[in-house]
């Protein structure tokens, strides 16, 4: 798996954001993208996603040294964001069913619960999305983007919300993911751009 | 691709049966603006052509009214990113185009009952009123689908969808009146068959279109 960037960026109207970002990843291998606020932390990772379309240059997502189709790329890529939501009117359980079945997975009852379990929602399936703290929300999309085995996983600001024992859960996702996965952090928490092998500084 | 819009539409109708948004506000719209019309008519006997316009006018408004909440919801409640980010484009348009039909059509069950039963329409040219109905319900969703997803990002969303729709809509909408006045009068099917096949082709070519072009008004 590779994940390369030639020469991206991005402008919004006169104002620019980023330019002439390059880089490329290999199966293993994981970028944190660091910058103070408003820097284009997350306009780079949304940008890398592809549901921003950059100003200039290319980024491509490889798998065996070929090109992944766009089929291929949304079923590879997982996104954790404090600013992506689930369905508040379905239950925990119903959200990863949902996801599941997008992503061509089918996930019995015992994989929902195993799942949940792993990110520390255990027997809070069957509550509303919306009835979750903001920590237990983080968690469920956690689980959202865990279950699809992703083989590139994308965390803007990843223990935001979380209590102690949430960021103790994402660091050992990440230290499980990391052999299997290329792995883009958007951060400015040192503890968490430290688990990174490359880093990109935004504004400079 | 129709797993994943199955799935898109079954999520859209537990969300509805759950929140109610979409319907009630429709409901609420026809069902209103029906009454109003039929107080302000009185015992007065109107034409065919009347009925059929104002049956359609209501229709109209209905469909503005709330179709364009389908896409709407997903931008507000900030779950369009995920969306977009998992499901395929043409999956979504069927997904949330099968669940507009299927909203409209509860409304339009409601509406056309209380049309019969507060004015004087004429059953005599039900069967062919009611594939009528159908028609213009598909043609309807095939349009403001679309639109919907257009203006869901942006502001003053709601003036936006009735602006843009009208246009869109004027040609269905004359069809389905004169087709309406006609079967209302008790019309032979060989004297309506112009504008069903007109109504037939534009939903052909609104949702060929729909689906040609959904995937830049949603990705871009």
């Amino acid at each position: 798996m590779q994940l390369s960037a030639e020469k991206l960026g991005k402008r919004f109207g006169q104002r620019k954001v980023f330019k002439d970002i390059s880089f490329s990843l290999q199966q293993g291998e994981s970028l944190a993208v660091t910058g103070p606020n408003g820097s284009g932390k997350t306009t780079l990772l949304l940008t890398l996603i592809g549901l921003l379309r950059p100003s200039h240059g290319m980024r491509f997502f490889k798998e065996n040294d070929s090109p992944l189709t766009e089929q291929g790329i949304r079923r590879r890529i997982s996104l954790v964001a404090p600013y992506l939501s689930l369905y508040d009117y379905l239950s925990g359980e119903e959200n990863l069913t949902f996801f599941a079945t997008l992503g061509g997975l089918s996930l019995t009852g015992k994989e929902s619960d195993r799942i949940l379990e792993q990110v520390g929602l255990a027997g809070r399936g069957c509550d509303l999305f919306r009835t979750y703290s903001s920590g237990m929300k983080q968690r469920l999309k956690y689980a959202v983007a865990l279950m699809q085995r992703p083989g590139f996983l994308f965390l803007d600001e990843p223990t935001s919300n979380l209590d102690d024992d949430g960021k103790q859960i994402v660091r050992k996702v990440i230290e499980e993911l990391r052999e299997h996965t290329i792995l883009v952090i958007a951060t400015n928490e040192q503890g968490e751009y430290e688990l990174a092998t490359k880093r990109c500084q935004l504004g400079n | 691709m129709v797993t994943e819009a199955f799935a898109v539409f079954a999520k859209d109708i537990r969300l509805e049966l759950r929140s109610r948004h979409a319907l009630n506000a429709i409901l609420m719209f026809s069902v209103v603006s029906l009454t109003v019309v039929s107080f302000s008519v009185g015992q007065a006997e109107l034409s065919s052509r009347l009925l059929g316009s104002l049956y359609w006018v209501i229709m109209f408004f209905s469909a503005v009214a709330g179709l364009s909440l389908v896409f709407i919801r997903e931008e507000e409640a900030g779950t369009a990113l995920i969306l977009r980010l998992r499901a395929d484009p043409a999956a979504i348009l069927l997904g949330k185009l099968l669940f507009n039909l299927l909203l409209f059509s509860i409304v339009t069950v409601v509406v056309t009952t209380l049309f019969f039963l507060l004015t004087d329409a004429s059953a005599e040219g039900l069967a062919l009123f009611l594939l009528i109905v159908a028609l213009g319900v598909i043609s309807l969703c095939a349009a403001t689908t679309l639109v919907a997803a257009i203006i869901a990002r942006a502001s003053s969303k709601g003036a936006l969808f009735a602006v843009l729709s009208f246009p869109i809509l004027i040609l269905p909408l004359m069809m389905l009146v004169a087709a309406s006045e006609s079967a209302l009068a008790g019309g032979a099917f060989a004297e309506i068959s112009e504008p069903i096949q007109g109504l037939f082709a534009y939903s052909v070519v609104m949702i060929t279109a729909s689906f040609m072009l959904f995937r830049f008004v949603w990705l871009d």
